[in-house]
């Protein structure tokens, strides 16, 4: 394996740790302001701040870490999506610092805010719609070059269906993610009213997802032919991701092994991710950026790895100790003691 | 290529955020230590006190750490989205302390959470100072990674220019530049000042305000020494940072000290207003400029007028300059008068209107701050890479900074204001004398 697959690998894997847990997040929001709106909150907003408040910075990290990782190996993307992705990816830093803001204020300080839980909820939705216009970009067709500088053709970006299929997908696999690790950690907290109503959810948000899916295949070939003849080569990864996630749907419908349903739905996305991610090699920005010409040089290549290796050596345990005290601690998940601060 | 308004644009929106974001920044990387060091004084002198400090400290520290990452999540990526080119250029180099910042970042917000939500899971308090060790280191060294970039800015080096190549990269080096050690100590040593005498400004006003307890007085002597200890140790730095600028970056300390000539035996001046190159109603200290440059009285300092006029910075950061100064004796002098009252037992240091001045000297540190920072940063003008790029190269051509930079204008203002109503509703509600009864009673009711 060289230098750049590498590179590319462990940001990608970091961009996924951060669609996971950041779908969490956000379909969390989401959730809690509609049991505000529609007078269930007494339901769902315990389960869903225990889980949440100690982890909110770090979710916020591991999207840190992919930008700055992916300048770091890739300098050139600077240049590309720096420039383009101005209006998009700032409305996004912004949408972020009102749920990143949200945690610390509503913990500590004015609880209950009505409009503020509202704000968090909408803004748990309208950000995998803006992160997700990056992936849309990446496809190509969007980005030309005017003397030499790259602009974003915003009226494309708009009226372009594979948009829309995409913000479709990332916002029904946010709320699907979400519902299905909420359902298992109401579960664990024995909380049945709020197992109940997550199950439920799980299960709608299922439907919409089956769909965008299917809508981004269409798409993209139209789109992207190239890229969709590569996706077609490794059509078994994608059929293993589906196999997982009737296996999910089944386990939820059942009511049973909500653990295993969690695991499943993870291998799920792990799959059909990295099976996008593999098959849009060896691009960065169709047509116009691939891995190679855009990497860094070896110097900072072999810099980097060694220290991403010392880093998750120092990242492992305590990410560990972590899960330990958060997830997998009945007393604190029952909320028993009251622990903060 | 015109990218006039851009560039401008781009520039104004980078000092905001980067103004704002430090207030918070700093606050995040000094006041890890002071919980940490409130805890350890606690454990060791067993007194609850500073045990309920620290947790208390902690509790507000949340609000601050919450804005200090989200400011700092959009000036990561404003870098690239407002200085492409730059990036693109130094991203070959210096790719290895940003990255190495993250790390620190991760570190810090692992353990940050574990101390947050599991106090009174462990009987024992030194656990909690287990807790808080990583949480300081990790607020310090990504301080130390992110100054590194800083640095390199200022003083790039590892790498050579062939035919507009960079080539022969070594990133350990460009972390090591000359600007590095002295950038690096000054940054650290002014946010535990900071935070030192903004946490005794907040004691010494609940005093002001009627509060008797010993807790404040306790917690006002604690964070005037500190802050006493801290702000020596800022000026000494600062002194190694004027010899540095000398050596490498002549022209920044020349503009800041409104020096023309060439001369031997320069004299340092203070205040004073300046009209083209006439300098008004300033004091001159003789020979004291060549002091402050090479410890000698006598020896030669590089005029402004020996550079290109299109290689030097603007002339307002003089001001800059004096405020920080200024500010930074100010707080010495004062901290160390205090200190001493306190163990001569000297009346005045008790009285309303030295409380006061301890009040002011919380807002007048992060003035000092900004001050400083605004110096160093447009002292390097018109540079963005030291010598490598100009400003107006590394910018963005998209036209839609000055609608990104109204936004983050609204942003902030939402985030200053609910930040400070927030922590104030926080301490208002709960004062310190309803926690240690509440304790109390969770106690004898815990005994029953």
């Amino acid at each position: 394996m060289n230098l750049e697959i590498l590179g590319i690998s462990v940001l990608w894997l970091f961009l996924f740790g951060y669609v996971i847990i950041g779908s969490i997040d956000f379909g969390a929001g989401f959730f809690n302001a509609y049991s505000v709106l529609t007078g269930r909150q007494h339901i769902l907003t315990h389960i869903i701040q225990r889980y949440l408040s100690p982890v909110w910075e770090i979710t916020n990290v591991f999207l840190v870490f992919f930008f700055v990782g992916t300048v770091g190996f890739f300098p050139k993307t600077a240049f590309y999506y720096g420039t383009t992705l101005l209006v998009p990816a700032s409305i996004g830093i912004i949408l972020l610092s009102i749920r990143g803001s949200y945690y610390a204020f509503e913990s500590y300080g004015s609880r209950g805010h009505k409009g503020y839980s509202f704000m968090y909820g909408v803004a748990g939705l309208l950000l995998p719609a803006a992160l997700s216009v990056v992936l849309t970009i990446s496809e190509g067709g969007f980005i030309s070059l005017r003397n030499g500088q790259p602009v974003l053709d915003y009226w494309g970006l708009f009226t372009s269906p594979l948009t829309w299929s995409i913000v479709v997908l990332a916002i029904a696999a946010v709320l699907y993610i979400s519902a299905v690790f909420l359902t298992w950690y109401a579960n664990k907290a024995n909380d049945v009213g709020a197992t109940n109503l997550l199950r439920k959810y799980a299960l709608i948000w299922a439907i919409p997802l089956v769909i965008a899916v299917i809508g981004i295949m269409v798409e993209l070939r139209r789109h992207n032919p190239d890229h969709y003849a590569r996706m077609v080569e490794v059509w078994y990864l994608f059929v293993i991701s589906a196999i997982m996630f009737v296996i999910t749907v089944w386990l939820i419908w059942q009511r049973k092994n909500y653990g295993m349903a969690l695991t499943l739905l993870v291998g799920q996305f792990a799959f059909a991710f990295f099976a996008y991610g593999i098959s849009h090699y060896p691009f960065l920005l169709y047509p116009h950026l691939t891995l190679y010409d855009s990497f860094t040089n070896k110097a900072m290549a072999i810099a980097l790895v060694i220290a991403f290796i010392a880093g998750f050596c120092l990242l492992i345990p305590s990410l560990y100790l972590v899960l330990k005290l958060f997830l997998f601690d009945k007393d604190y998940i029952r909320g028993k003691e009251n622990g903060h601060v | 290529m015109d990218n006039g308004n851009a560039v401008y644009y781009s520039r104004v929106l980078t000092e905001l955020t980067l103004s704002f974001h430090i207030i918070y920044a700093t606050i995040g990387v000094g006041v890890p230590l002071m919980i940490m060091i409130a805890q350890w004084v606690g454990i060791k002198k067993n007194d609850e006190h500073y045990i309920l400090l620290a947790r208390r400290l902690a509790r507000g520290f949340v609000i601050t750490v919450a804005v200090g990452v989200v400011t700092g999540t959009a000036i990561g990526l404003q870098l690239s989205l407002l200085w492409p080119n730059f990036m693109q250029l130094a991203g070959n180099v210096i790719a290895l302390p940003l990255f190495m910042e993250t790390f620190a970042f991760f570190f810090e917000a692992i353990f940050l959470g574990i101390y947050l939500y599991t106090w009174d899971r462990f009987e024992n308090q030194k656990k909690h100072l287990l807790l808080l060790i990583p949480v300081a280191i990790g607020a310090s060294m990504s301080a130390v990674f992110i100054t590194i970039v800083n640095a390199f800015m200022n003083a790039p080096q590892g790498f050579d220019v062939v035919n507009g190549q960079l080539v022969n990269i070594k990133p350990v080096l460009a972390m090591l530049n000359p600007a590095m050690p002295t950038k690096v100590g000054h940054v650290l040593v002014t946010a535990y000042m900071t935070s030192a005498f903004v946490l005794a400004a907040i004691a010494a006003y609940r005093i002001l305000k009627g509060s008797v307890h010993i807790y404040y007085k306790k917690a006002l002597f604690l964070y005037m020494k500190l802050g006493l200890v801290f702000s020596v140790a800022t000026l000494v730095i600062g002194d190694f940072s004027a010899k540095y600028l000398v050596e490498y970056q002549p022209e920044k300390l020349a503009a800041a000290e409104w020096h023309f000539e060439t001369e031997k035996g320069a004299p340092l001046k203070l205040f004073g207003v300046i009209n083209g190159e006439e300098v008004k109603y300033a004091i001159k200290v003789p020979y004291a400029l060549s002091i402050l440059a090479h410890t000698n009285p006598v020896a030669e300092v590089t005029g402004l007028n020996e550079f290109p006029k299109d290689e030097t910075p603007p002339l307002y950061i003089h001001y800059l300059f004096d405020t920080m100064v200024m500010i930074g004796t100010f707080m010495i002098v004062f901290s160390a008068i205090f200190v001493f009252g306190k163990i001569k037992k000297w009346k005045f240091i008790s009285s309303n209107w030295f409380r006061w001045i301890i009040v002011a000297g919380g807002p007048l540190s992060i003035i000092a701050l900004e001050a400083g920072w605004w110096l160093a940063e447009v002292g390097r003008q018109p540079w963005i890479l030291y010598k490598y790029m100009k400003v107006a190269d590394a910018a963005t051509t998209s036209e839609h900074v000055d609608l990104m930079l109204v936004l983050f204008c609204l942003l902030y203002l939402v985030l200053g204001i609910g930040s400070v109503v927030v922590l104030l509703r926080m301490f208002r509600k709960n004062p310190i004398e309803k926690e240690i009864a509440d304790r109390q009673a969770d106690r004898s009711g815990a005994g029953l």
